[in-house]
């Protein structure tokens, strides 16, 4: 039931950043972003201290810092790029430790890693301190169209349903003496792939009537929601993108 | 409260699913709708709201269901569907059963109450706030009973309720529908569950009403139950009325 569970991304708890309502993190960590990839990559002190604010975010929500770790190392096949750079690129060259490395390919490799460092840290602190249906409220209230809103909403609601199902039909394979072994599987799991279309689908008409059984007419009511955000939770969660637009400005005027 | 006369539809293919069929349900009357599989039980629910339109004439509460009248016919016929997952499909529970009574046009402080008032008659008030797959089965056939009963409805049409549910939660189930004060058609084949609950039995096979009295009557006839593929479970028996 865990595996790929969309909830499964979430840390309960119950800190000011917990609380905080969607949209405002959703906003604070897009603005936090574009502020981090907008400045140039000579700015390195500007870079330390955008880290000061997301090491902020983790003491104030409380969450243990190394399984967070754990899920930023999501960005580790971007980093061995980086690696690679500055052997490949062309340009003036620098000794070190023996090695010649390209110059303009150092600051290309440091540009990737500090920059999708700090990105990957803010996406996960997102995730991990905002559930499913905040996010998805946030968006609603952020005027993401709502096709798309409630595209994921059914795909966030649907998911562990038809992975339940797969992993039955996969069940129910292997009883009957499927090999499991990849290039043997392929064909059982591809008309495996095939029933679970058509059991989605079938799903999916029988959802709609019952939708349209409740008197759906083809919009979403809006009906009773988590209350909207207030000015103050708005100047919480500002927090964290000013402190980001402040260092830029100082780095780049001094 | 519930009238049909003459309900013929045929499935797009061309074979007959529903063929004349004729049904009054009183007010407060409990019916049991029996048959077996492919008998025409579903298609008929799917005409008391209007979903599928065949030919004859279907009234609910005086309100005949024609496409203009729709809105009123789907507040005033619940239907409970047999997969609670088909049902539930917004992000919490309590979003869930705000669906149908938002769809009426309620928000705010009115809403909440219904939605409230809806899970506190199907014990699962305290369950508000979780998202419906964190619920077990039992519970996910309760709160589809709540999506409905948050609508008001003058009558309850259920589904199969008791397929697929554990002993407990089948008869926690019982308990709930027996407390509900509404008109009820209980689609199922789950004769003992038919008998527990309703007081009437109407017995639906290729697509015509095949037998329609009182529950009593209907599950001691057992060439009758024998012709439709209807059963008691082993060992059950409904003593004939003395």
């Amino acid at each position: 039931m865990t595996a790929g569970h969309p909830d499964a991304l979430y840390v309960p708890g119950d800190s000011p950043v917990h609380r905080l309502p969607g949209e405002v993190k959703i906003v604070a960590v897009v603005l936090y972003v574009v502020t981090v990839v907008a400045t140039p990559a000579t700015e390195v002190a500007a870079f330390a201290g955008y880290a000061a604010p997301v090491a902020a975010v983790v003491i104030v929500s409380r969450l243990d810092p190394l399984p967070l770790a754990r899920r930023a190392l999501i960005e580790v096949p971007f980093l061995l790029l980086a690696v690679l750079l500055p052997f490949l690129s062309t340009g003036p060259r620098v000794e070190w430790l023996g090695l010649t490395l390209s110059e303009p390919g150092l600051w290309a490799a440091w540009n990737i890693v500090a920059k999708a460092t700090l990105g990957v840290w803010a996406a996960v602190l997102l995730a991990a301190t905002t559930d499913v249906t905040s996010l998805l409220t946030g968006l609603q209230r952020l005027r993401c169209p709502t096709v798309i809103v409630q595209i994921v909403t059914f795909m966030v609601r649907y998911v562990h349903v038809l992975l339940d199902e797969a992993h039955r039909m996969r069940i129910a394979r292997l009883s009957r003496g499927d090999d499991p072994r990849f290039l043997w599987q392929v064909r059982a799991t591809a008309a495996g792939f095939g029933a679970l279309f058509l059991r989605a689908f079938e799903r999916g008409e029988r959802v709609y009537v019952a939708m349209l059984s409740r008197g759906y007419t083809g919009r979403m009511p809006v009906g009773a929601e988590r209350p909207a955000a207030r000015v103050r939770e708005w100047a919480a969660g500002a927090l964290l993108p000013a402190t980001a637009v402040t260092i830029a400005v100082t780095a780049t005027v001094a | 409260m519930l009238r049909v006369r003459g309900l013929t539809f045929d499935y797009p293919d061309g074979r007959r699913a529903l063929d004349g069929v004729d049904l009054d349900v009183a007010d407060g009357e409990r019916v049991a709708l029996l048959g077996p599989n492919g008998a025409g039980k579903t298609t008929l629910v799917l005409h008391l709201n209007g979903i599928l339109t065949g030919r004859g004439h279907i009234e609910v509460d005086g309100v005949p269901v024609v496409r203009p009248r729709l809105a009123e016919i789907r507040q005033r016929v619940g239907v409970v569907f047999q997969d609670p997952d088909d049902q539930l499909f917004m992000p919490t529970v309590a979003a869930d059963v705000g669906f149908g009574p938002a769809n009426l046009g309620l928000t705010g402080e009115p809403l909440r109450r219904r939605v409230t008032e809806a899970l506190e008659a199907v014990g699962m008030a305290a369950h508000a706030d979780r998202p419906p797959h964190h619920l077990s089965f039992g519970q996910r056939r309760r709160v589809a009973v709540a999506t409905v009963l948050a609508m008001r409805p003058r009558v309850l049409v259920l589904d199969e309720p008791s397929s697929n549910l554990d002993p407990a939660a089948r008869r926690e189930l019982a308990a709930i529908l027996r407390g509900l004060r509404v008109t009820m058609l209980m689609v199922t084949h789950d004769l003992p569950y038919a008998w527990e609950l309703c007081d009437r039995a109407v017995v639906l096979d290729a697509g015509r009403i095949a037998a329609d009295g009182p529950i009593r009557d209907v599950l001691s006839d057992a060439p009758l139950l024998a012709a439709h593929r209807l059963e008691l479970p082993y060992g059950y028996s409904v003593p004939p009325a003395t």
